[in-house]
């Protein structure tokens, strides 16, 4: 496929959470306010970026026995600089994602993309793939965010709306799980009519 | 996939490789934020111990046993000119509705009054019991001297009023303050 | 009695899937029979408790003691992928039936984030080996428990008319939605 279709396929047409159906735990555990939402997205993005180009890079040099676990090494050191980089310089948001960041490394979407794409592309193309998937995540998770936060809060990005609670079965577990199923089904739907 | 064979010799010198790449940029990242983190977390407990006690120059840290002697609690206390303001004594309790510990920094004056106090960590349910973080629950204890005002939730006699519908979250904010006081009184300013 | 607490805490309090969104993958992919969400949960438990084991090992006697704590992502995965190859090939040996039964599953506990969640988690509560071993097996029991009862959920609700656009995922996170508010119910038991 061309570069521009390469790119814009993480968006819609295989939204890893929404069509794929992957990386499920952050989404439903990190997406109770849209800023959480966002900054997991662009966290995994770097990761997927990184370990896609380097995996491009090297995936000849890499005997084909040995090539998942050589994967996990080098996606678990783009996590770990993430960690470290993020605890640095936006700590607030470290706290607030917690366990996740390191769970970015067993996220079925930056395996997948590592084994099913950039084990096959050149670099330019793997690169564009991940970047593509990576936003296509983030678009979701902050989408879901977004929706969870307005509702269960009564803010958006922190900027509140309604003075006090608003429902607050949004912002806790039971919420994650219905708002995503009936976002998955409205795309479905969309899907449908497209 | 890889051109490469999939020799036991290629396969144990490939990971030998990867990894000892990973181990020098990993090694190399962590020094270059070393720092960053150092400050970061420094300048986080610092805000909680200013938002319990008033203006000071200096602070001198150090830890005190808890009466049951199964941990100890950090106390900082605040000096401006040479004189004590007060001790930001960080607590916790290990009773929330989350099974993350509850800590609070609580600001005592050299009487043995709360002055003021923060919460620095909670899980508890958002809406109800994270609401120990309002003025509206907090700001109950302030000027208060624990040995007339009961660090206990009304319900359990005490003269605390409990956040509505969270009164296991509101008795561990007691629980900590408690702990706080307990310990300030055994071993309070002597230092 | 501390153990008791991090059992009631980790089964039913925060469990693992219901509450702290860990091992959704497999809840989801893996839950629509109720015989493959026992046979999951079996290898979950078995790996979960020896990862637990060995990564607990190697933060108290390698990471810390030399300073290297910020290695411990990399490490944590690689054990546990290199556990889970291990059980296959056990698993291959000593019982190829049960081998056959749990067939691609095993490879997927890898990248189970519940695997790895609850090794990181042993080690942050600075749990000791023996209440690490009790938190991991409690976790499992709860990854367990969850699993099975949405299994037969779902085998239900496959049974009936659901609206076009909310067929099969959709109608399933409802429905594990609704199981989450139940367990809710949990909290205040410890």
């Amino acid at each position: 496929m061309n570069q521009l279709a390469n790119f814009t396929k993480g968006f819609i047409r295989e939204n890893p959470v929404f069509v794929l159906l992957l990386g499920m735990c952050p989404t439903l555990g990190v997406t109770s306010t849209a800023v959480n939402g966002l900054g997991m997205g662009l966290a995994t993005t770097f990761v997927l970026v990184c370990s896609n180009i380097v995996v491009a890079l090297v995936k000849n040099q890499i005997p084909d026995k040995v090539r998942i676990p050589s994967f996990i090494v080098i996606i678990a050191s783009f996590v770990t600089i993430v960690e470290l980089s993020m605890q640095a310089f936006v700590p607030a948001l470290f706290e607030s994602l917690g366990l996740f960041i390191p769970l970015i490394v067993v996220n079925c979407i930056v395996l997948g993309r590592a084994e099913g794409f950039a084990s096959k592309n050149n670099v330019f193309s793997s690169a564009l793939d991940g970047l593509g998937m990576g936003l296509g995540f983030a678009m979701a998770l902050t989408i879901l965010g977004s929706v969870r936060e307005l509702f269960g809060n009564g803010s958006f990005f922190g900027m509140k709306f309604l003075e006090g609670d608003a429902i607050l079965i949004f912002i806790l577990p039971p919420g994650a799980f219905i708002v995503l199923g009936y976002l998955i089904a409205f795309i479905n739907k969309l899907r449908k009519t497209a | 996939m890889g051109k490469k064979e999939s020799s036991f010799k290629n396969m144990l010198i490939t990971l030998f490789v990867i990894t000892m790449l990973a181990a020098l940029a990993l090694g190399g990242v962590y020094n270059v934020t070393k720092e960053p983190i150092a400050l970061a977390k420094k300048a986080k407990a610092e805000a909680a111990i200013k938002a319990v006690i008033p203006e000071f120059d200096t602070i001198k840290v150090f830890k005190v046993a808890l009466e049951d002697g199964t941990d100890s609690l950090i106390f900082n206390q605040g000096y401006k000119n040479g004189e004590l303001v007060g001790t930001a004594i960080e607590s916790f309790s290990n009773n929330g509705y989350d099974p993350t510990q509850v800590r609070i920094m609580v600001g005592f004056s050299s009487d043995g009054d709360i002055l003021k106090t923060a919460v620095v960590q909670q899980k508890e349910t958002p809406g109800l019991g994270s609401k120990m973080n309002d003025p509206k629950f907090k700001d109950q204890f302030n000027g208060k001297n624990p040995n007339t005002f009961v660090l206990k939730v009304k319900k359990d006699g005490g003269s605390v009023d409990a956040i509505t519908a969270a009164t296991i979250s509101s008795r561990a904010f007691c629980d900590a303050v408690q702990k706080a006081h307990t310990t300030y009184l055994k071993d309070g300013g002597s230092k | 009695m501390e153990y008791i607490i991090i059992l009631i805490s980790a089964i039913f309090v925060s469990n693992i899937v219901l509450n702290q969104f860990l091992g959704i993958c497999p809840f989801l992919g893996v839950s629509g029979k109720v015989s493959t969400s026992v046979g999951m949960s079996g290898a979950v438990l078995f790996v979960m408790t020896i990862a637990t084991i060995v990564t607990w090992l190697i933060q108290t006697y390698i990471l810390e003691p030399f300073g290297i704590t910020f290695l411990q992502t990399i490490f944590f995965i690689l054990v546990i992928a290199a556990l889970v190859q291990m059980v296959e090939l056990v698993l291959k040996k000593v019982s190829p039936p049960l081998y056959q039964a749990l067939g691609i599953f095993l490879p997927l506990i890898t990248t189970n984030c519940a695997v790895l969640g609850v090794a990181i988690q042993t080690v942050s509560k600075n749990f000791n080996l023996m209440e690490g071993v009790v938190f991991a097996i409690a976790n499992a029991i709860g990854f367990g428990l969850a699993m099975i009862i949405f299994a037969g959920l779902r085998e239900h609700i496959n049974l009936m008319k659901a609206p076009a656009g909310m067929k099969g995922v959709p109608i399933a996170l409802v429905t594990a939605g609704i199981l989450a508010m139940a367990f809710m119910g949990f909290s205040g038991l410890v």
